[in-house]
């Protein structure tokens, strides 16, 4: 048994070589990459020089309450390369469901990359942590997921939130949440937190997200609530090809219906695209294939907060809690005005009965005055 | 109809009450709000369209959304000159009519809500400006114009590039989204349609019952008010000096 020398980390472009990759595969992938975030064209090289020169990017993976959707999305990305650089071997230290050690094995490796890597290491989170009773509703290793994070998060560099279940929730924390199930930046305030939500998130956003931090050793710009500025700063609705049957009024009316086999807007089935920041539209899925939309199915509005509470899936307005099944805000409205409008005719009534006096004096007044006119 | 002798018909005073800036601002106000609920009510729901036409040659959304905008504009900014009127403007237009300030105001405001709304109360009231309930009923307009405005904006912030409208891109994280930020402004809305409701119920009724061409002064700026009454109020604010 001998033990090995520790080896220099091998950079991305190394790696990639040892795989067989050719240098054609990896400037493509470069190019790739470079598209997605949008960078302008002399970014290519920047990535190109980040891969070869920089050494791997250390990397925790921790699985909580989730489905690993959003790890089956990521090794979905349209290149190969976005799951071999990233999860096949390079850079996950850590990752339940992709790693080959288990048990104390595993422990170990993340241990291992937690003291190696202190304050270098990107912990990335898939799935949301529940906090109620202890946290005993998602424990790993005989640890509550909420120890696990606090320990994990201690010493990143930044924290990475795959999905909506990280990023804000999730199902899981849907009304009336028994779990207690929390998003990251609701338990860590104090490391830099990038948000990447979707149900899952699209692949190349995600590999886009990793391939950022590690080119410029910086986070990618961020919007107001964490999420990278390249991919969600548009709504589905403005980068979705039938925008022009919205702006027309031509609409499904239902499904099936000779407008949707025109492939009219879906705006009245539902289609939560107009409230919905995501870059689906324009990157669409499963290597640019297709997306909800072009399926003629509405947008489910997975990356928005409360998606799984807002409302019918195929109505524009949420229903009104308390109201009834049906109600919605001009059920209540209209109640309200019917309401209203007897109120006043009541109240013109009691104001005849109650103020005649008042009235009565005034008419007098203007009566006498005219004829006062008249007798001129 | 009861007869009722009058001996000595009122000499009424002409008062100056609302200056043209307000008159200005009440009806662009009332006008903006009316184009925005109708074309608001489209964007919510647009009815089918029977149409043979491609998209290419329809604009109707498009058209409705532009009206909307446009008098979101005009709303916005004309609520900023009333706030800013609130300011300069004269004794009736001072802010100090909408915002409760002191005790008196809401007794005041339960003097009016006896007398005009429950009637338990048979004596008349006697106010040349916005009476108490009715300030702070407009306060609380004012406050659902702050959330039209908030919510409107938010929402639109994210189309537009233009620096004005994305000083509220921060509005819809604090709600949790424009799903949500839709509903508070589709729910808002609501309100404004039962404030118009009431609001011009209660123009007439206080014409009917007062008889100081109430409605009439919204057009022209002027009331009519009684001499005891011009004078009584005239005492009343050399006391308070």
């Amino acid at each position: 048994m001998f033990t090995e020398a520790p080896a220099k980390r091998k950079t991305y472009y190394e790696e990639l070589q040892d795989k067989g990759y050719s240098r054609r595969d990896f400037m493509k992938f470069c190019t790739m990459m470079a598209a997605y975030m949008g960078l302008q064209t002399s970014g290519v090289a920047q990535v190109a020089e980040a891969l070869k020169t920089k050494p791997r990017l250390p990397v925790i993976w921790l699985h909580f309450q989730e489905c690993t959707c959003c790890s089956e999305s990521f090794i979905r990305s349209s290149h190969p390369i976005v799951a071999d650089i990233i999860l096949d071997k390079i850079s996950l230290d850590y990752t339940e469901t992709l790693m080959a050690a288990a048990g104390h094995q595993a422990e170990e490796a993340m241990h291992k990359t937690m003291k190696e890597h202190y304050g270098e290491y990107v912990l990335c989170v898939e799935g949301s942590v529940p906090t109620g009773a202890d946290g005993v509703y998602c424990l790993i290793g005989g640890k509550s997921s909420l120890d696990i994070l606090h320990e994990a998060a201690a010493g990143a560099k930044a924290i990475i939130c795959w999905g909506s279940c990280a990023s804000n929730g999730c199902v899981q924390s849907a009304k009336p949440n028994p779990t207690r199930a929390t998003p990251i930046h609701k338990i860590i305030k104090n490391k830099p937190i990038i948000k990447v939500p979707g149900c899952p998130p699209i692949g190349e956003v995600m590999a886009g997200t990793i391939v950022h931090i590690l080119t410029f050793g910086t986070l990618p710009a961020l919007d107001g609530i964490g999420r990278p500025k390249a991919f969600y700063s548009k709504r589905v609705h403005d980068s979705c090809y039938r925008r022009p049957y919205y702006d027309a009024g031509l609409y499904v009316e239902t499904f099936d219906d000779e407008n949707a086999k025109r492939g009219y807007c879906l705006y009245k089935v539902g289609c939560k695209g107009p409230s919905t920041y995501n870059a689906c539209g324009v990157m669409r899925w499963n290597a640019g294939v297709s997306f909800p939309i072009q399926s003629g199915h509405g947008c489910f509005g997975c990356s928005e907060e409360s998606f799984w509470d807002n409302g019918p899936i195929y109505e524009r307005m949420a229903t009104a809690g308390g109201f009834g099944i049906e109600a919605n805000a001009d059920t209540v409205g209209k109640v309200a005005l019917g309401v209203t409008a007897a109120g006043i005719a009541a109240h013109a009534v009691v104001t005849n009965l109650r103020k005649g006096k008042n009235i009565d004096k005034i008419i007098a007044e203007g009566k006498q005055s005219e004829h006062e006119l008249n007798e001129d | 109809m009861a007869t009722v002798t009058i001996t000595k018909p009122h000499r009424l005073r002409r008062v100056f009450v609302w200056e043209l800036p307000v008159r200005v601002y009440h009806w662009l106000n009332a006008l903006s709000i009316m184009a925005l609920i109708a074309t608001g009510f489209y964007i919510g729901d647009p009815p089918a369209l029977l149409s043979g036409k491609e998209a290419s040659d329809l604009f109707i959304m498009g058209t409705f959304r532009f009206v909307h905008f446009v008098a979101a504009y005009i709303f916005f900014f004309n609520f900023l000159f009333r706030i800013y009127w609130g300011f300069v403007g004269n004794k009736y237009a001072r802010w100090k009519n909408f915002i409760p300030t002191n005790k008196q105001f809401f007794s005041d405001m339960w003097t009016v809500i006896k007398t005009d709304i429950l009637m338990t109360s048979a004596k008349d009231i006697h106010t040349i400006g916005h009476n108490r309930l009715a300030g702070f009923i407009y306060f609380l307009t004012f406050i659902a114009f702050g959330i039209q405005c908030l919510t409107g904006f938010g929402l639109y912030s994210a189309t537009s590039d233009w620096w004005f409208p994305n000083l509220f891109a921060w509005v819809p994280s604090v709600v949790g989204g424009d799903f949500m930020l839709r509903q508070i402004h589709h729910w808002t809305m609501w309100f404004f349609i039962l404030f118009t409701v009431v609001h011009v119920y209660l123009v007439f009724y206080h014409d009917y019952v007062e008889g100081r061409g109430e409605i009439s002064s919204m057009g022209g700026g002027w009331k009519f008010v009684e001499e005891e009454i011009f004078e009584a109020d005239k005492e009343s604010e050399k006391e308070k000096k």
